[in-house]
């Protein structure tokens, strides 16, 4: 008899788990790896809502309007067909959660509610309460506790991944990885393995919302090993984060949109207490700036006025970072019944309660557009996605798959919101759909994959382990991440200018040299979380290199990337049709021509390696521009 | 003097070596929690007197008390260490690794059993699969639908667990966060197809009625989890569940 085909998912988050649910159910043998319980994913974060369009609000939204809003706001820098099948299934896979149990919020007559978000028209968004990515989390994590129960999936939770095991014709073959409790590092034999390892948004340092399981480390190493990274210069910065040591928190976009007001002091030297500020010598930047939107302009635009009054005016509150995001002028009990949540946040974490004191806020490093490239077949009748297809979520590397955050597909340039919750299931669904279309072609099962593959891959990690460890640079690895920190958030952010950018390279450069000299003084060879960190943060220096050169080869504005040198605005008071307008389409286009590619990024030894790649635009051909006025 | 913010953490260097106390002084800033705080230490870890020790080793991903991880007794509570506020807190502040389950190293613990016993209660619904059947949501009136929804946000921290006076990993006991799991897929539109299962698996010896009714659990449960209702909700649906039983009644 032969053994069932056996494959590896790295990752235990939305898209990890379901991943290895649809693995498992096509019968084969899975095995989850995870730093710690899957149930702890960072998905749990994720509050506001998934998109689906199931129109029950009266607005005829539609399945080709979330289409559309998806491929605009991403700037057209998606694939088309990918795109095209997930805000197809989107009702599908909500109704799939609703099985497994997560409980959406329901509207007074039963049904699923709606809400309101960003960058949008129509509702659009299912929610369970204020913890969505929670509830949906809990529901894939019951049904693999169901097939572990059943014997169809293991889990090694506390086990990170430290790298692929390929065999002699670079068909990927297992996994090395590393027990976080006893720092064992083993080999793991695989068929295929997919990662689902998450975002990397502590590539800038503590200035992020993500959960310290966003390190991108993992999708790193893959790198390392000769899987491509796509579009990392896109990494969207939302504006209104609260200010923390540990961690920025995010301030849901419902503050704005409820009424809240951003400002600073007129005087950057005032010191006062915000409530004592007169009305007048506040400048409300953003009213005055965009006087038809006001505060509510889209996240990117925000991001950049408030780096604007800050960086470049000089106006941030107390010469800080910072900006107030006030509330105090609206209704106690209106905001205390519409924004709980945000409320609730910011008096636990930050001690003082916003109804009575502007928050204090700045933007802050919240999700990878870019990520791992991963392959599609188009299905040439429906002009989607084929399904079932072993190309679908393959990376570049045989046997190896990508899917959720740590993929690069579905949000182009730029990512609506609510639609990454829904990017990682459905990403993960057909991940693990395309894994058993490919094990049904493997003719090699890895029993037959020589020994030495993986001993000698085993000892290479050990070797890292014990060069790290052999310390003696006298170089402090949290310290180090401040400073990668400080530079990617201050250089390669939200605004960005090719010589700040190739100035960040070099210091990148020199960072990467010192982590190779950090001292660990840990005698410990128990759950070294030293020794994990200072692994960890050599590939998020090496990330930063990635995202940097990125950037840097990008010469135009595109969703998340601004370049100011290379702006391209319209004309003021002219709109489509007038002469004026038609000259400025005529240049976007150009523009497009030159720039509507993927960014293609490939390990080398003297640095990444760049190039460009087709997209397909078969859905819907770009024609119109984007514009807030 | 500058102000500075004092701690005392139980430290233990493997599962099998004697824990000890270090004292720990860090200068003082205002918003510090002690997921914070002890970011401080592991950058210098310098213990009061100056020496250079191990950093801490401790748990943590969220820091917006969601994932569960952080869970440890500070001042002899069990608590999320994310949303404890220093400035909340009486100094110096003692830090211990949660009691109820074994220590992997420091403030790090083995919470292994949490999961085993959602297993054991088969907290989870059935399906036939993960594809779409082309049928609506079910209707779900508001009310049960809040009565629900408090259930199903909690996180497996353990601290209720912490707090039970009959949980301990050497006893059988599943303890109220794996009850409180059992009320919530009861209850739900599919998921009580399979209550009596989920029932016979609480009314054993190590279910239900370990409970003392002490009341501990919702005291302490940091997302105010309704678990002393739930337990009194199974209470009854396992007596009924008893009668079916014993009159051959199938449901
Ligand atoms: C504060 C916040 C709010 C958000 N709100 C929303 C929202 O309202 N709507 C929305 O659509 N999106 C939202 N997002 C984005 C969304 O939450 C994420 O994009 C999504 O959850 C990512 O899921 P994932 O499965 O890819 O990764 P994750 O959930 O991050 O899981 C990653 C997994 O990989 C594992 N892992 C990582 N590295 C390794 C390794 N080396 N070895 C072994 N295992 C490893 C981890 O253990 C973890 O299990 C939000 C994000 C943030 C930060
Ligand atoms: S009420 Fe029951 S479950 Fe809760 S603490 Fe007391 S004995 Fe434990
Ligand atoms: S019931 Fe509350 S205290 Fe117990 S594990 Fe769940 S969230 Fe934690
Ligand atoms: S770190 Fe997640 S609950 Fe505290």
């Amino acid at each position: 008899m032969r053994r069932p085909r056996r494959v590896i998912v790295v990752g235990g988050g939305l898209g990890g788990l379901w991943s290895a649910l649809r693995v498992a159910e096509a019968g084969y043998q899975v095995e989850i790896f995870s730093l710690f319980e899957v149930k702890r994913s960072h998905s749990v974060c994720a509050q506001g809502g998934i998109n689906a369009s199931i129109d029950t609000k009266g607005e005829r939204d539609s399945v080709w309007q979330h289409i559309v809003d998806t491929l605009k706001g991403g700037a057209y820098l998606a694939n088309q067909p990918p795109v095209k099948t997930l805000c197809e299934e989107a009702p599908g896979i909500i109704r799939t959660f609703e099985r497994m149990g997560v409980t959406f919020s329901r509207t007074a007559e039963g049904l699923l509610d709606l809400r309101l978000f960003g960058g949008v028209k129509n509702r659009r968004t299912l929610f369970a309460g204020a913890s969505t990515g929670q509830q949906l989390l809990y529901g894939v994590d019951q049904e693999i506790r169901r097939q572990e129960a059943l014997g169809r999936v293991r889990k090694f939770e506390w086990w990170e991944f430290l790298s692929l095991v390929k065999d002699s014709q670079g068909i990927c073959k297992g996994i090395v990885a590393m027990n976080l409790r006893t720092m064992d590092v083993k080999g793991f034999r695989a068929d295929a393995v997919i990662l689902a390892t998450g975002g990397m948004g502590h590539v800038f340092g503590h200035r992020s919302t993500n959960s310290t399981n966003s390190t991108g480390s993992a999708a790193c190493r893959a790198y390392q090993q000769g899987a491509r990274f796509a579009n990392c210069e896109f990494f969207q910065f939302h504006p209104t984060a609260m200010l923390g040591d540990d961690k920025t928190r995010l301030m849901s976009e419902a503050a704005r949109g409820e009424g809240g007001r951003i400002w600073v002091p007129k005087n950057p030297g005032d010191q006062r207490k915000a409530s004592r500020i007169p009305e007048q010598e506040r400048y409300y930047f953003l009213e005055e700036w965009y006087p038809s939107y006001g505060n509510t302009v889209p996240r990117d635009l925000a991001s950049r006025a408030i780096w604007k009054v800050v960086h470049e005016m000089g106006l941030g509150v107390g010469g800080e970072d910072k900006v107030y995001l006030d509330l105090t002028h609206l209704n106690p009990g209106f905001i205390e019944q519409r924004l709980h949540a945000i409320l609730d946040i910011y008096r636990k974490f930050h001690g003082t309660d916003p109804v009575h004191e502007p928050m204090e806020i700045y933007p802050s490093a919240h999700y990878a557009m870019g990520g791992l490239w991963v392959d599609f077949e188009k299905d040439e009748a429906s002009g989607g996605l084929k399904a079932g297809s072993p190309r679908n979520h393959a990376t570049n590397l045989p046997g190896l798959y990508a899917c959720g955050e740590c993929d690069y597909g579905y949000h182009g340039a730029n990512r609506l919101g609510a639609n990454s919750l829904l990017s990682a299931s459905f990403s993960g669904r057909v991940a693990g759909e395309a894994v058993a279309s490919y094990l049904k072609g493997l003719e090699v099962g890895i029993e037959q994959v020589p020994e030495h593959f993986y001993t000698e891959e085993i000892s290479r990690q050990q070797r890292i382990n014990e060069e790290l460890l052999k310390g003696g640079g006298g170089e402090n690895p949290y310290t180090l991440h401040h400073e990668l920190g400080e530079i990617m958030s201050g250089q390669v952010g939200v605004v960005r200018d090719n010589t700040t950018l190739k100035q960040a390279i070099d210091s990148l450069q020199g960072l990467a040299q010192r982590c190779q000299t950090v001292d660990l003084e840990s005698s410990n060879s128990w759950s070294n979380q030293g020794l994990v960190y200072a692994r960890q943060l050599q590939e998020m220096v090496h990330l930063g290199l990635v995202i940097a050169s990125s950037a840097l080869a990008r010469d135009e504005c595109r969703g998340a990337h601004y370049k100011p040198a290379f702006e391209l605005t319209p004309p003021t008071d002219a709109y489509p049709g007038d002469p004026a307008y038609e000259v400025y389409r005529g240049k976007w286009k150009k523009q497009n021509q030159q720039w509507l590619k993927t960014t293609i990024t490939e390990h080398a030894t003297a640095g990444p390696r760049i190039s460009f790649d087709q997209v397909d635009l078969s859905v819907l051909p770009p024609e119109e521009p984007r514009d807030y006025r | 003097m500058a102000k500075t913010i004092e701690l005392n953490i139980r430290r233990q260097d493997t599962p099998y070596s004697p824990p000890y106390w270090q004292r720990f002084s860090i200068p003082y800033r205002r918003g510090h929690n002690i997921v914070s705080a002890l970011m401080v230490i592991r950058e210098h870890p310098h213990t009061r007197e100056g020496k250079r020790v191990d950093p801490v080793a401790w748990e943590f991903n969220c820091m917006e008390e969601v994932c569960g991880a952080c869970s440890m007794m500070i001042n002899g509570r069990p608590r999320q260490a994310c949303s404890t506020l220093v400035d909340s807190l009486d100094q110096p502040i003692r830090l211990e690794p949660l009691s109820k389950f074994p220590v992997v190293r420091d403030l790090m613990v083995d919470r292994s059993k949490i999961f085993n016993d959602l297993k054991r209660v088969r907290a989870w619904i059935e399906i036939d699969g993960a594809w779409d059947i082309h049928e609506g949501a079910p209707r779900i009136a508001p009310e049960t639908w809040r009565e629900n929804y408090l259930f199903s946000r909690c996180m497996s921290c353990g601290c209720c667990l912490e707090a039970c006076p009959e949980y301990a990993v050497e006893k059988d006991f599943v303890g109220p966060a794996a009850l409180a799991a059992v009320r919530l897929m009861n209850n739900h539109p599919t998921g009580r197809y399979h209550r009596r299962q989920r029932l016979h698996a609480i009314m054993g010896d190590d279910g239900l009625s370990n409970c003392g009714n002490a009341q501990n659990c919702v005291r302490v449960c940091p997302k105010q989890i309704p678990l002393t209702t739930a337990i009194g909700e199974l209470g009854r649906q396992t007596s009924l569940q008893l009668l079916r039983d014993l009159f051959g009644k199938s449901e």
